[in-house]
């Protein structure tokens, strides 16, 4: 039987990595990542799992461990933030590479500098070209959802590439909710257990990992990883519909909320959705047909389901908590990819970027609603006032 | 029974590193790892840093290890075992997979070990991994073209530290990892160097059985660095000893011992006057270089005495 | 060198699961100067063996012989020479400058060029 507690964003993913029992965590302290690994500390230390816990000397070190014991073929876990993920780089590329189906909690939190503790997507995003298949989360219950979901969406012989669960620092990590926690039995039967098809452990038919290659073989190399990219977008819905099935629940690449009529959307990630949600029924009882789009799977990018969810509206605008500084107008990472989506697929929307919350900058109920008024301008007079509004910046 | 540490039993063992690397003629490292590989009878599961030994061995799509093997990173390879190292107890324990006595070794580079793998290196002993770390120390950066590290000798020409008009060559002493090591109390710390085969193979073979994390330095002669003939890879490795530029001794659970002894302990020149890469501190202008480096040598050489208890 | 192959048809990841297939490697080109076997008889020491940076030195490890070299492989850095201890009988016996190709040596080093069946 499943049960309601109120919980954290973290203290949710720890209770998933409890559920699940990986072999290995290699994991580091930093804000807002920490309470994570304190918590499943904690279960370690009560013998409630059989986890062998690596307390790393770093964040590159977590990761380093945690690559040698995917290969060794163990289930395997870490999380971190920011400059902690900044600190894994070169790993982090490694891990996917290597095709290590490694899960990871990234709670997200701005990039230094200036150093800074909350929330944006700025880490996340400057791992979009690593590799790794990455997954966004509203609030705990997603987080604790996805979580239990990415060990089957990583390990999975099709994929084998690791997997990022993303929830927003403070706001979701440490924000206590109330959230339904499955049986653990039930938990460990979904995910079930890891047969890895290679191991370093296998003495007997020694392998090597990680040799040099050249331009003879390295491509090669990529295209597979293409290849599996392509295969997760498929293993993720079936992942998703298995779990709807046993747990009640809807996932998908995204959720639309009020966006079948709508005429003009907001796009969305992670706990902001949420916000914008309630800015959505607020509109809609003004008559206002204004709808939501939360991508809830960044990579792979499912571009085509996106474009076919938005291309009857008159406008889109894109929210985004980070800056690709330097790109066209300094737009944002979700803002040009799905703008490129859209003209890619022939569907020519009038679309605007709004960066927000940079840094833990709050973001409010009315601006949200201001976007939405922007975007009811623009489907009447077909023209987009700015193409990138950076929301609520003082001048 | 572990197999006699006498060549005529060591040809039987099986060959763990293959014929087909692409490692210089003459080069140092693979005469390492065969006599690290060669002393240690159980199962092996190995880690290397980059350097020219994980480059030069495992050219894809062909690998000259015959046993498990791993490469991750530059600074990663004490982290990367310890992960290793980790999902093997933790399988073990679950019973998922059975307990075969492995023994887990990482290989670095001085630069991936003095250097860049420090800190890694020392994380992973300090959390009390069981794990051997073998250094091969050839004293600069070698796979990317010679340049300095810190476990260059002072003096020496690379291609950071060059021997030019006003600097002639590296300008500080060798960074004594061996005894940073020794410093971190873990169970087995020692220096090796291949001349001395059987001395380096029983210093494994202790490593390994320490039942904690160890690490042993060994000296590894590049001549494309060091530029001698291909063939005085030995006789100049023995020189190193010989001269006390590079002692062979143990720390085992504290205890400093020298386990080899010179019996007439030679100037550091000998040892300098054979490689192309210390010609230039044989200038005139340059004696007061190979004077610091043999009273650096002798203060460490005394030092070393006293922690051996045989000053 | 084997035939290029596509990428549905290599193992993932980069792994090689072919342990020690370096062997298929010639790296035996390499060599400017071969080993060969001079006058002095071997004593079976094996220290050229232990020595022998890639692993070139070819012994019959049941009669415990060293057999010879593998010119296949052998990069001809000449530490087999420089190790061996017959060698070093040799030479000290000679009281002159012994010639890497002296014919009387146990292992001798002979250019490649000038080598002669
Ligand atoms: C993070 C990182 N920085 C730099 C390099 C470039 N690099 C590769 S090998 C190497 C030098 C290796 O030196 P050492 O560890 O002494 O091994 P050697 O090649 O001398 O055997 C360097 C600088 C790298 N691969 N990764
Ligand atoms: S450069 Fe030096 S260390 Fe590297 S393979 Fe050649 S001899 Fe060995
Ligand atoms: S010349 Fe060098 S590579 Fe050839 S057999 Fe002798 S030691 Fe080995
Ligand atoms: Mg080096």
């Amino acid at each position: 039987m499943s049960k309601f507690e109120a919980l954290t964003g973290n203290d949710a993913v720890a209770t998933a990595m409890r559920q699940i029992n990986p072999d290995v965590v290699a994991a580091y302290p930093i804000t807002p990542q920490t309470s994570t690994v304190q918590k499943f500390s904690e279960f370690v230390a009560d013998g409630l799992v059989d986890t062998e816990f690596v307390t790393v000397e770093s964040e590159h070190s977590a990761m380093s461990a945690c690559v040698g014991a995917a290969a060794a073929g163990a289930r395997v876990m870490t999380a971190t933030s920011a400059n902690g993920l900044a600190l894994m780089w070169e790993i982090v590329y490694i891990a996917a590479s290597n095709r290590l189906p490694i899960v990871m909690s990234l709670v997200n939190r701005a990039l230094s500098a200036p150093i800074n503790i909350h929330c944006d997507h700025s880490d996340v995003m400057g791992m979009r070209d690593s590799g790794w298949i990455i997954l966004f989360s509203e609030n705990a219950q997603e987080a604790y959802d996805n979580f239990i979901q990415a060990v089957r969406i990583a390990e999975h012989p099709d994929v084998l590439l690791p997997v990022a669960v993303c929830q927003d620092g403070f706001i979701t990590s440490h924000g206590m909710e109330r959230v339904e926690i499955y049986d653990d039995d039930e938990v460990k039967a979904f995910v079930g257990e890891y047969r890895p098809q290679w191991s370093i452990l296998d003495i007997d038919h020694p392998k090597t990992y990680g040799p040099l290659d050249f331009y003879d073989y390295y491509y090669e190399h990529k295209r597979q990883q293409v290849e599996a990219m392509e295969n997760a977008l498929r293993v993720i819905q079936e992942v998703a519909e298995e779990f709807n099935r046993k747990f009640n629940r809807t996932y998908g690449l995204f959720e639309a909320y009020r966006l079948d009529d709508a005429e003009v959307a907001v796009v969305v990630v992670n706990s902001t959705a949420g916000t914008a949600k309630a800015v959505v029924d607020q509109l809609r009882a003004e008559g206002l047909r204004v709808g939501l789009l939360k991508p809830r799977v960044f990579r792979p990018f499912p571009a085509k389901e996106l474009v076919d969810a938005l291309r009857h509206l008159k406008a889109v605008a894109v929210m985004d908590r980070a800056i690709s500084f330097g790109s066209m107008n300094n737009a944002s990472p979700l803002f040009l990819e799905l703008a490129a989506a859209m003209t890619l697929h022939g569907v020519q929307i009038p679309m605007a970027d709004y960066v927000f919350g940079l840094g833990g900058r709050d973001i409010l109920p009315r601006e949200i609603e201001s976007v939405y008024r922007d975007m009811l301008r623009t489907a009447e007079t077909g023209q987009v006032e700015r193409m990138v509004t950076y929301l609520s910046v003082r001048e | 029974m572990a197999t006699k540490l006498a060549l005529k039993e060591l040809i039987k063992q099986p060959m763990r590193l293959t014929p087909g690397h692409r490692l210089c003629a003459g080069c140092g490292a693979s005469i390492v790892v065969r006599q690290v590989l060669m002393a240690i009878d159980d199962p092996v599961v190995v880690t290397n840093a980059t350097g020219c030994l994980e480059v030069a061995t495992t050219i894809y799509p062909y690998t000259a290890w015959n046993v498990p093997w791993m490469h991750n990173a530059f600074e990663n390879a004490a982290s990367t075992i310890s992960g290793i190292e980790a999902a093997y107890r933790a399988l073990v324990r679950q019973g998922k997979i059975p307990e075969r006595n492995v023994k887990f070794i990482a290989f670095g580079g001085d630069g991936g070990t003095y250097d860049i793998g420090l800190q890694a290196l020392s994380g992973a002993v300090e959390r009390g991994h069981q794990f051997l770390y073998i250094c091969y120390d050839n004293g600069a950066y070698m796979n990317t073209g010679i340049q300095r590290s810190s476990a260059t000798p002072m003096g020496a020409h690379t291609t950071t530290s060059p021997a030019g008009k006003k600097i002639p060559g590296k300008q500080q002493f060798r960074k004594d990892l061996t005894a940073i090591m020794a410093a971190h109390g873990i169970p087995y710390v020692a220096q090796a160097a291949p001349s001395h085969w059987r001395d380096l193979m029983k210093k494994v073979r202790k490593a390994v059985d320490c039942g904690g994390p160890a690490f042993i330095n060994i000296l590894s002669s590049c001549n494309r660095g060091w530029r001698h003939a291909t063939d005085e890879t030995i006789d100049i490795t023995q020189l190193a000893v010989d001269t006390c530029y590079w002692p062979l001794y143990e720390v085992e659970d504290g205890e400093w011992r020298l386990t080899y002894k010179p019996k007439e302990k030679k100037p550091v020149e000998e040892w300098l006057k054979r490689q192309g890469r210390f010609r230039h501190l044989f200038r005139p202008e340059n004696r007061h270089i190979i004077d610091e480096l043999q009273a650096e040598v002798d203060r460490r050489w005394e030092r070393l005495l006293r922690l051996c208890g045989e000053a | 060198m084997a035939e290029l192959k596509g990428w549905r048809d290599i193992p993932i990841g980069g792994m090689i699961l072919e342990a020690g297939n370096a062997v298929q490697y010639p790296t035996g080109t390499w060599r400017a100067f071969r080993p060969v076997f001079g006058e002095a008889k071997c004593i079976h020491c094996f220290t050229c063996w232990l020595y022998c940076p890639d692993s070139s030195i070819l012994v019959d490890p049941e009669n415990e012989k060293m057999l010879g070299f593998d010119l296949e492989h052998c990069k001809g850095c000449g530490i087999c020479a420089a190790v061996c201890p017959v060698n070093a009988k040799v030479q000290r016996e000679a009281g002159e400058t012994v010639e890497r190709d002296d014919p009387r040596l146990c292992i001798r080093m002979v250019e490649e060029g000038k080598f002669q069946e």
